[in-house]
């Protein structure tokens, strides 16, 4: 067994410290119940809120949370917003509550949630603080018997290109980024301290059958099909509409080419002229001419977030359908007789 | 550990129609307080915010903690932040108002003895003689604990020490027909050992089981098997809608990202 060598203090300081990646986020019973109420007191309103917490190694412990309140397109309103932030921090502080930001939360609607303005929220807090986390409350689907909670960071690879701004095609196929590696997201564990895990199962006993068993065995659910298929089919129609803007890119930039062929030969054949004719041949590059500008190249972002949210609404779709089959047969299974 | 003696509210003396309820966020939180108190605080005194209905019901939705000086004789309690808290809640909610305070531990209140805990809520009221306040004086009232829907289902994973996955819509389902299944079971099982006489019927729980058998809807088989096929088929059809969307969509990035103009 090799000894381990004795570094020196410079040494240590030398060495950059490798970030553990993020394998858990272990949220508190608290947070959880806070989290739900916000969401489910102002819903369909989506409204959002600042989680608070410990950064352990792989595990980031969000330990309590706040809610942030809803704020009228004021532009005063931006010092208050930051002004009740500070306060709250401030006398969360005093109880002994940890006062370390990791995150936010927000709630969604049927899982519509990728939007620019969360990949902008992200790079905003990213920029402050070396790992945080957002995470995402479904109060719709609580009707169903799931607590739909999940936890999202951006992927490392892809903030590097957004910082860079670079989103195109070839900057894509470099990294090999598609559009599922824009978001990961990370399990979920639950913690609660022995006191209050004892003192609610003291208050509630632990009944056989809970409010999620009934709400699972419910056969209705046409409402949230039909609602999810509306949204499917609304994003589909943005998804083709991000297509054609493609294809109107290509066919401008092919036809941009074939201008640029057709220029290039009159230019050879007038040098080719002015050589028979003794002169200075031109350049072959002409910087002033207008077929020569490169055609911009729409940004894929937009199609990467609808191609993400369609995939939300599908994954959605297909986990009740299954859930629906098992309950159909659960119905005749109890006909038989 | 709820009381409530603000003025902010009118109570009828009256302690009839007074009951109080709780949202399980409020005891989290109280728990919560407890144990992250200073070292040297034997107990956690807050506020509690609510609402107060027409019935005279008050409904116990939030609570916040706030930090006290104790010596022997008095308990001084940190107004200024009180103030800031409440005036920060209310910028978030402006329904909930002060219901109310908590505290822990012993006095008023209950709270760990002899490994069980309790909770208590109490209403006070003023004795005067005349124009002189003499005391006041707590009389308890029914405490219930409530919960709207999301909480519910929330709470029921929530209350466990700890959870290592959320569990996810096939294995949420299968765990709900198990506890199904070992239901019917009882059931079955009960409903034997009457038919065979070991154990005494009882009439109400007779009653009910019959009536819960005679909710199934009477349907003639051929019917019922032409609803489940059509809601099957209905289902397939979404399934197949759903895939076609994904085959859509890793078509489409081929062509975004893959093509190449020469």
């Amino acid at each position: 067994m090799a000894v381990p060598a004795v570094r020196s203090f410079l040494q240590v300081a030398a060495t950059e410290e490798v970030a553990s990646p993020l394998r858990v986020v272990q949220i508190e019973g608290l947070a959880i119940l806070k989290i739900i109420k916000h969401c489910k007191e102002f819903s369909p309103a989506l409204v959002t809120g600042q989680l608070l917490g410990l950064d352990v190694g792989t595990v980031l412990e969000v330990t309590n949370c706040f809610p942030f309140p809803i704020r009228e397109e004021d532009e005063e309103n931006e010092a208050e917003g930051a002004n009740y932030q500070l306060e709250m921090m401030k006398c969360l502080r005093e109880v002994n509550v940890d006062n370390n930001t990791v995150g936010w939360y927000q709630s969604t609607l049927l899982g519509s949630f990728q939007t620019v303005e969360l990949i902008e929220t992200f790079m905003n807090y990213q920029e402050n603080i070396r790992r945080c986390v957002c995470i995402i409350y479904d109060p719709s689907r609580s009707s169903q018997g799931v607590l739909a909670l999940k936890a999202l960071k951006l992927s490392d690879s892809f903030m590097d290109l957004y910082r860079n701004h670079n989103f195109t095609g070839e900057k894509l196929r470099e990294k090999n980024l598609s559009w599922v590696d824009i978001f990961e997201e990370i399990p979920i564990k639950v913690s609660n301290s022995a006191l209050v895990s004892a003192f609610m199962t003291e208050l509630e006993a632990d009944t056989p059958v809970t409010q999620c068993d009934y709400d699972r065995l419910q056969l209705s659910t046409n409402p949230f099909m039909e609602r999810n298929m509306e949204f499917l089919i609304e994003c589909m129609d943005d998804l083709s509409m991000e297509q054609q803007k493609f294809q109107f890119y290509y066919r401008s930039l092919s036809r941009q080419q074939a201008q640029q062929q057709a220029w290039l030969q009159k230019r050879r054949a007038e040098n080719a002229a002015r050589k028979t004719a003794g002169e200075e041949p031109l350049p072959e590059e002409d910087p002033s001419n207008p077929i020569f500008k490169p055609v911009p190249e729409p940004s894929r972002l937009d199609s990467f977030l609808i191609t993400n949210q369609v995939s939300n609404y599908c994954n959605q779709i297909n986990g009740v359908a299954g859930q629906n089959f098992s309950r159909l047969y659960l119905m005749k299974a109890l006909h038989e007789n | 550990m709820a009381a409530s003696e603000h003025t902010v509210l009118q109570f009828t003396p009256s302690s009839a129609s007074l009951s109080a309820r709780v949202h399980p966020l409020v005891i989290f939180n109280i728990c919560d307080c407890y144990v992250r108190r200073p070292d040297q605080a034997e107990r956690v005194i807050g506020t509690l915010l609510g609402s107060v209905s027409s019935d005279g019901t008050v409904e116990i939705r939030n609570s916040y903690a706030v930090p006290h000086n104790e010596s022997s004789d008095q308990v001084a309690l940190d107004i200024e932040y009180h103030h800031n808290m409440l005036a920060s809640h209310q910028k978030v909610n402006p329904k909930e108002v002060i219901v109310g305070w908590y505290s822990t531990g012993l006095g008023v209140t209950g709270g760990f003895r002899n490994g069980q805990g309790t909770i208590k809520a109490y209403v006070s009221f003023i004795l005067s003689l005349g124009d002189r306040h003499l005391a006041a004086q707590f009389q308890e009232i029914p405490l219930d604990l409530c919960m709207i829907e999301a909480e519910r289902v929330g709470f029921d994973i929530v209350k466990t020490r700890t959870i290592d996955k959320l569990p996810n819509d096939l294995e949420g389902m299968e765990a709900s027909m198990e506890r199904l299944l070992a239901l019917i079971d009882d059931v079955y099982k009960y409903v034997d050992n009457v038919v065979d006489g070991h154990v005494d019927p009882d009439n109400s729980i007779g009653r009910f089981l019959s009536e819960t058998v005679s909710t199934l809807p009477k349907l003639s088989p051929s019917a019922l098997d032409k609803l489940v096929n059509n809601s099957l088929q209905d289902n397939l059809l979404l399934l197949y809608l759903s895939s076609i969307t994904r085959t859509q969509l890793s078509l489409a990035e081929k062509l975004n990202t893959a093509a190449q103009i020469l």
